[in-house]
């Protein structure tokens, strides 16, 4: 993020990135903001995959669960590993996540007994190119503790908006029950096997699932001293 | 009683759309015709009721005064606050977060600028850090006393009440001097603090450290010893250790069970483990030891903001890097934060580029490198976790927040079915959720 990548650099955008303050091209950043990279659907930072060894206790675990599930199983259930800012992600099929989490839970050596979060995350409208089958928007995020060896990993899964269907790992975590009816109800993901799986923050009989990025705002336009005020979703925005 | 109507909420069609209308009905057209279980009794608490800690609604499934099924609704305080954050900027995001758990505004606003920070790669100078410590901790007493005070009231123990929200408004006071607000501060920013301490701000925390000590020993006599609060609270919503992980239930609660899992100990951050405290737990697994466990809390957290104002040494409160932030040094008036009238001068009178540099850090903000963390604190509720993920952009992609307040509020089910409905109301209150952060 240096001045010189920021204002020198006079490259054109592409392959889905958008470089710089207000999505300028060329050289018109003055601001030293220039030099992000934006990111694309299939993950915020899915331009990279980390290759072993992982470093510090990233190995240890990634062996133990090799070990633990078999290694025909793993290079099938995980296909990308990332390493960032010292936190660990595992990018899982779906088919997969609850023999990993079962064994993530059980095995002696990783003993992820909390599962501390469940959350949902649109990556439609990131900056890049369009979501498709092989880049799926809807990602289930999962942290997960070892409060016996004080660890925390991130399994994440992928799917599209056609097909949102995960499997619930409410049966190995019983915590995950609300969570996952969260991100049904402000995703629209499907949690196959929860046990009722029904909306939880918004009315019974809402339509819609509001934390996508193409549910509309809603608003109207507010006048104001003359001027009309569009609603939020439709004002001029730093993007 | 047909098979299609809703004993609960009956509906209609009309050129508005469907309309349902909450209705009871005569016994034997409602449950009187329910020949397969004659005690059953379904009881609707709440969501508007004084004893559900909030606006929080039961459906209890009664035999007799024995409860056989207590299902959970919630939802009645949703905002949309993750959802709003992603049209602020990175700055504005401090303001909107702090509203969720609003009895622990503090602990919102520092876990997410944690997590900012780290998305930035960047970290608070040690005087913000310390300050950060500082007044999370008189907020925790504060939230402590709120739950305490509840607590009493739900019990019956209105006195126990009073006191608690009259030692609660002498810590707000020392906020009020400190951040310019009783709640929802805004005072903890991504790379620092809104401000730094006051005058007269330090001499303050200490005139309440003095007091504090009496105050709690005083909650104490009235209630600790007092075998009408005992008998209400001892074995009363029992979870164990293994429920409690199971639900993924933190704070207190967890540490009633006997585990001191707390993550100022075990994942410090801002310093903690310079810090000389203990960290309270019982092995009782009842609302008893959760109540003794927050008592306990209240007096480790005097000890920890009198260290923490010990090692107060001079310096910024704010990353020197001026991309970040805000050029303002706002100034604290006698009606909460205001202009800093030599900043003023500055954009306006003197320098064009500032005033440029003002704007474009006011109204755009900064960007933040894409990516995704997760940082978790300890509330006093419990593990208080912020997954932030950035795209690159000037605004949070997505904040998802796991509140302790949602995830304990899960144990409900299996701390009272099986009790009477009377414990319940206990099983509830020693949780202490907050429904700002449970519905968010």
């Amino acid at each position: 993020m240096s001045d010189e990548a920021g204002f020198g650099a006079a490259t054109e955008p592409g392959g889905g990135f958008r470089k710089g303050a207000f999505g300028v091209t060329g050289s018109g950043d003055t601001s030293g903001f220039g030099g992000l990279v934006r990111v694309e659907p299939g993950g915020a930072v899915a331009l990279h995959t980390t290759d072993r060894p992982y470093g510090g206790w990233f190995d240890e675990v990634t062996d133990a669960l090799i070990d633990a599930v078999g290694a025909a199983t793993y290079a099938a259930a995980v296909h990308r590993v990332l390493v960032d800012r010292g936190e660990i992600t595992y990018f899982v099929a779906r088919e997969h996540l609850l023999t990993l989490v079962q064994a993530l839970r059980d095995d002696e050596s990783l003993r992820f007994e909390l599962c501390s979060s469940v959350s949902g995350v649109d990556y439609a409208d990131s900056g890049g190119p369009a979501a498709t089958p092989e880049r799926p928007r809807l990602h289930v995020v999962y942290h997960l503790t070892s409060m016996t060896y004080r660890r925390r990993v991130r399994l994440e899964v992928a799917v599209t908006a056609e097909d949102p269907h995960v499997p619930s790992v409410s049966s190995v975590y019983p915590t995950a029950d609300w969570h996952e009816r969260e991100a049904w109800d402000m995703f629209g993901i499907v949690f196959d096997g929860h046990p009722a799986l029904t909306r939880i923050l918004m009315p019974d009989d809402w339509e819609g699932h509001p934390q996508r990025k193409d549910y509309p705002l809603g608003g109207v336009p507010v006048e104001y001293k003359g001027a009309q005020i569009p609603p939020p979703d439709e004002r001029r925005s730093y993007r | 009683m047909t098979t299609t109507s809703d004993p609960y909420a009956g509906s209609r069609e009309t050129t508005e759309g469907r309309v349902y209308t909450v209705t009871g009905g005569d016994w034997d057209q409602t449950f009187g015709a329910d020949t397969h279980d004659d005690e059953r009794l379904v009881v609707n608490m709440g969501p508007q009721h004084p004893s559900t800690h909030g606006v929080l609604r039961l459906v209890l499934d009664l035999e007799g005064e024995t409860v056989t099924q207590a299902r959970v609704v919630i939802g009645y305080l949703h905002t949309g606050i993750e959802k709003t954050t992603e049209y602020r900027t990175w700055t504005q995001g401090t303001t909107l977060v702090t509203r969720m758990d609003y009895l622990a505004p503090l602990f919102n606003e520092t876990a997410y600028c944690l997590a900012v920070e780290k998305l930035l790669g960047i970290e608070a100078p040690p005087r913000a850090q310390t300050i950060r410590v500082l007044v999370m901790e008189l907020n925790r007493i504060a939230s402590h006393l709120v739950a305490l005070a509840t607590f009493g009231m739900e019990m019956g123990a209105l006195t126990g009440m009073t006191n608690g929200f009259r030692e609660r408004e002498l810590v707000l006071d020392v906020l009020e001097e400190i951040t310019g607000l009783r709640m929802n501060h805004a005072y903890v920013r991504p790379g620092g603090l809104a401000q730094d301490l006051p005058e007269g701000a330090v001499e303050s925390v200490r005139e309440l450290l003095a007091v504090l000590p009496e105050r709690v020993a005083g909650t104490h006599r009235l209630l600790t010893g007092q075998p009408i609060w005992q008998r209400r609270l001892k074995d009363v919503g029992y979870l164990d250790l293994t429920g409690c992980v199971a639900l993924g239930v933190t704070g207190p609660v967890l540490r009633a069970a006997g585990l001191p899992w707390d993550m100022r100990k075990v994942e410090p951050y801002l310093g903690y483990e310079t810090y000389d405290f203990e960290v309270p737990t019982a092995d009782t697994c009842d609302a008893w030891g959760r109540y003794l466990v927050r008592m306990g809390e209240i007096t480790e957290s005097i000890k920890i903001i009198g260290q923490a104002l010990d090692r107060l040494e001079p310096g910024p409160v704010m990353v020197e890097d001026k991309k970040i932030a805000w050029p303002a040094q706002l100034s604290l008036g006698a009606d909460g934060m205001g202009n800093s009238l030599d900043h003023v001068r500055h954009i306006m009178g003197q320098s064009m580029e500032a005033l440029i540099h003002h704007f474009k850090l006011v109204t755009e903000g900064f960007r933040v490198p894409a990516g995704q963390v997760y940082t978790a604190i300890e509330s006093p509720r419990g593990e208080l976790g912020y997954h932030v993920v950035s795209d690159g952009g000037t605004r949070p992609f997505r904040v998802h927040v796991r509140d302790p307040s949602f995830v304990n509020l899960q144990a409900t089910a299996a701390m009272s079915e099986g009790g009477m409905i009377a414990d319940v109301i206990a099983a509830i209150a020693s949780i202490d959720p907050v429904m700002g952060g449970v519905d968010r």
